[in-house]
C-alpha cells in the first residue's frame, strides 16, 4: 500500500560495492516506505542478491560509494545482528546448512536476541515452544523440523519454509526476500506466499527479489524494479512485471548502451 | 628424589620415547617429566564397584594371558605407554559380560593427589554379549593416568565404549585401548579428550578374521599450551571388515594436536571396506594441527577412502547466525558447540546427563 506520508524505513543512495576488488554495485537508489511492497527483478548476476547481502551486512563485500538509511540510523555502520535486532531481515536465497546446532535453540536465540532489542522479556524453552508451535501453522511446518540441525538436510521448498518460519518469529520491519520462491512446489508458493501476505502489514515493507510473476500474482506489489549491471535501470508499477513476462529483458541492453554513451548519469 | 624421566625409564624398562621415533615424533613428554617420580597414592577407584547384572569378575589367574593375548593381536605388546603402565603398579579390574548387559560406567578420577596412577581393564564380551560402557577420565592436580583397556569382543558381541575425559592443565593422560574383535562383532568406540597438558590415545583395533564393524569417533581439543595425540591403528586380518573413522580436532590457543591414523590390509583382506575422516578446525593462529593417515593396503579389491580437512569456522555459517541476531561471539560458540555434537551425541547414553561439552569447552555459564 503506497501512502506518500507513510515514516520511510529504508532509503539507498548511490550504492557502490565490491566484491575482492570487482565492482558489483555501482549507484543503487531506492527508498522504501512502511506499507509497501517492492519486487526487485532483473537477469541471473545483475547484483540483486549483491544488494541484499550487502543491506544485511555480509563482510565479503565492500560499501566503495553511497549510503544507506533504516529509520533514521546509518545502516552500514551496523554489525549484522544489530541490524537484524533493529528489524532487518534477509530471506537467504541460499540458506545455509549449520551441522550439530538444533533449529529449535537457533530460532529461540535469535527471537530472544529481537525481543531484548524491543524491551520484551526473553522467553525461557517452555514459553517459545509455544510461540513457534504457533507461528509453524503460518508455513505448515512439520514440528519435527525444529528437531533437526539448522537446514541441514532440508529440502530445498523446506529451507525456503523455514526462513519465512524465521521471519514470522522476528517479525522484520523490512523484510527482504532473495528468491524465496525459487524452488517452490505449486502449494508451498501458495503458502509462502500466504505467510508474507500476513505478515505484511502497514507499520513493515517488504522487499521480494523474484524471477517470476507466478509469485507476485500472489503478492501485489506496490513498486517493480529492474536491476540491471549493478544499478535500477527502471521502476513501474505492478504492470512492468507483466510486461517484462511479455518481452523480455532484450530492451536492457539497449538502455545500457545509452547509458554507456553519457556515463555521467550512470556514476 | 630420583629425576623423573630416570624413574619413568625404571618402570618401563626402556628409555623414554624421543622425537626419533616416528611414533613419538611430535609428541614431547615434558609434561609428563615435570611431575613428581612418585605413584599415585589416593582412594583405589576399583575399591567400591558394584557390578550390573549381566557382568562378573574373571579370576587372577586369567588376567594375564588374556592380556597378552590381546597385545599380540593388536601389536600393542612393545607400545611404551603399555610398557609403562605395567611397571607401574597397576590396579586392575577384569570383566566378563554374558548376554545383554546393562549399561556400565567406570569413573577414574585422579582428583588433586600428584604421582602416576596406573590402571589397567581386561573386558571380555562372550559370544552374543552386549554392553555400553562410559570410562569417565578426570584430574584437577599435577599428576598422570595411564590406562590400559584390552577388549575381546566375541563372535555378534556388541560394545558401545565411549572415553570422556576432560583434564587438566598440569595433568597428563596416557590411554592404551587394545580391542580385538572376532567376526560379526561390532564395536562403537567414541573417544572425547581435551583440557590436558598431554594426551594420548592409542585406540588398537584387531579384526581377527575381518567381517566385522568398526566405528570410530573421536573428539581432540587443545588451548593454551596443550599437546593432544591420537595414534589409532585397525588391521584387518581378515575379509570383509568395516571401518567407520571419524576424528575431530579443535585447536586454540597455542594447542599443538597430533593425529595418526592408521589402517592396515593386508592380502587376505580382501572386500574390505573403510572410510577415514580427519577434520581440524582452527580456532588460534598460534595452535598447530598435524593429521596423517597411514594406510597400508596390499588386498586389491577392497574401498579405502580417506580425507583430511584443516579449517576455519566458515564465514557463511557465521554470518547466516549473525543476519538472525545472534551476536558474532555467541554465532562462534554455536558453531563450536554444533561441530563438537556430531562426535559426542555418539557417546554411550550416560554421557548425556554429564554435559560432556560443558566439561570440555570449560564453559562458563
Ligand atoms: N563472493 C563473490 N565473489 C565473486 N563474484 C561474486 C561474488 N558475489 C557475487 N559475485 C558476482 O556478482 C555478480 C552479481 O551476483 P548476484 O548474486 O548479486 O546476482 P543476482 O542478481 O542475485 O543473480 P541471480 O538471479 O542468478 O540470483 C555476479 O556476476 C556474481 O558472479
Ligand atoms: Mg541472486
Amino acid at each position: 500500500m503506497i501512502r506518500p506520508d507513510a515514516p520511510v524505513l529504508l532509503e539507498i543512495c548511490d550504492l557502490h560495492a565490491r566484491v575482492e576488488e570487482q565492482p558489483i554495485l555501482k549507484g543503487v537508489n531506492l527508498t522504501i516506505r512502511a506499507g509497501e511492497i517492492h519486487a526487485v527483478m532483473g537477469r541471473n548476476g545483475s547484483g540483486k542478491s549483491t544488494l541484499s547481502k550487502v543491506l544485511a551486512g555480509h563482510p565479503a563485500y565492500t560499501v566503495t560509494a553511497g549510503s544507506v538509511s533504516y529509520m533514521g540510523a546509518d545502516l552500514l555502520e551496523l554489525a549484522p545482528e544489530q541490524r537484524s535486532r533493529l528489524g532487518l531481515f534477509l530471506g537467504f536465497q541460499y540458506p545455509v546448512e549449520i551441522p550439530g546446532v538444533s533449529n529449535l535453540e537457533f530460532l529461540r536465540v535469535s527471537t530472544n536476541a529481537r525481543r531484548a532489542q524491543r524491551g520484551e522479556e526473553e522467553l525461557d524453552t517452555f514459553a517459545f515452544e509455544d510461540l513457534v508451535r504457533e507461528r509453524l501453522k503460518v508455513v505448515q511446518m512439520d514440528p519435527a523440523f525444529l528437531d533437526r540441525s539448522v537446514n541441514e538436510g532440508f529440502s530445498g521448498g523446506e529451507k525456503k519454509r523455514n526462513e519465512i518460519l524465521q521471519m514470522a518469529l522476528l517479525e522484520p520491519l523490512v523484510a527482504i526476500l532473495d528468491e524465496t520462491d525459487s524452488g517452490l512446489d505449486i502449494d508451498a508458493l501458495r503458502i509462502v506466499a500466504d505467510g508474507v501476505n500476513q505478515l505484511a502489514g502497514p507499520d513493515n515493507a517488504t522487499l521480494l527479489i523474484t524471477h517470476y510473476q507466478r509469485l507476485l500474482d500472489l503478492i501485489t506489489p506496490d513498486y517493480v524494479h529492474v536491476m540491471a549491471a549493478g544499478r535500477i535501470l527502471r521502476t513501474g508499477g505492478k504492470e512492468l512485471a507483466l510486461e517484462l513476462e511479455r518481452t523480455g529483458y532484450e530492451w536492457v541492453d539497449q538502455e545500457l548502451t545509452s547509458l554507456g554513451r553519457e556515463p555521467a548519469e550512470v556514476l | 628424589m630420583p629425576n623423573t624421566a630416570d624413574w619413568l625409564t625404571q618402570l618401563a624398562g626402556v628409555p623414554l620415547p624421543g622425537r626419533s621415533q616416528e611414533e613419538w615424533r611430535f609428541t614431547g613428554l615434558a609434561a609428563l617429566e615435570a611431575l613428581a617420580p612418585e605413584l599415585w597414592s589416593g582412594v583405589d577407584p576399583f575399591a567400591q564397584l558394584s557390578l550390573p547384572a549381566g557382568i562378573s569378575r574373571i579370576g587372577a589367574d586369567q588376567v594375564q594371558g588374556l592380556q597378552q593375548q590381546v597385545l599380540k593381536a593388536t601389536g600393542g605388546s612393545d607400545a611404551w605407554s603399555v610398557r609403562l603402565n605395567q611397571g607401574a603398579s597397576p590396579r586392575c579390574l577384569a570383566l566378563r559380560v554374558a548376554g545383554a548387559a546393562d549399561p556400565l560406567q567406570l569413573h577414574f578420577d585422579a582428583g588433586a593427589a600428584p604421582g602416576l596412577l596406573a590402571l589397567q581393564l581386561v573386558l571380555v564380551l562372550e559370544e552374543g554379549a552386549s554392553l555400553d560402557l562410559l570410562i569417565q577420565h578426570g584430574s584437577s592436580g599435577p599428576n598422570a593416568t595411564s590406562l590400559v583397556a584390552v577388549v575381546q569382543l566375541g563372535r555378534g558381541a556388541q560394545l558401545n565404549l565411549g572415553l570422556l575425559a576432560p583434564g587438566d592443565a598440569s595433568a597428563s593422560l596416557l590411554s592404551h585401548l587394545s580391542i580385538s574383535q572376532a567376526p560379526a562383532s561390532s564395536l562403537q568406540l567414541t573417544t572425547a579428550v581435551g583440557g590436558w597438558a598431554l594426551s594420548r590415545l592409542e585406540p588398537c583395533i584387531s579384526q581377527l578374521d575381518g567381517a566385522a564393524q568398526t566405528r570410530l569417533r573421536a573428539l581432540q581439543l587443545v588451548d593454551g599450551q596443550e599437546l593432544a595425540d591420537t595414534h589409532s591403528q585397525v588391521r584387518f586380518e581378515g575379509p570383509d571388515g568395516q571401518l567407520d573413522q571419524l576424528h575431530k580436532v579443535v585447536a586454540d590457543g597455542a594447542g599443538r594436536s597430533v593425529f595418526n591414523g592408521a589402517v592396515r590390509v593386508p592380502r587376505s583382506a580382501q572386500q574390505t571396506n573403510a572410510a577415514q575422516l580427519s577434520r581440524s578446525l582452527l580456532l588460534s593462529d598460534r595452535a598447530r594441527v598435524d593429521t596423517k593417515p597411514e594406510l597400508e593396503i596390499v588386498a586389491d579389491d577392497v574401498k579405502c577412502a580417506h580425507g583430511a580437512t584443516i579449517s576455519r569456522l566458515q564465514q557463511n555459517e557465521l554470518f547466516y547466525l549473525q543476519s538472525r541476531g545472534i551476536g558474532a561471539e555467541q554465532a562462534s560458540r554455536l558453531l563450536l558447540r554444533g561441530y563438537c555434537e556430531e562426535v559426542l551425541r555418539e557417546l554411550p547414553a550416560a554421557a548425556a546427563a554429564l554435559n560432556p561439552l560443558k566439561l570440555l569447552l570449560r564453559e562458563h555459564p
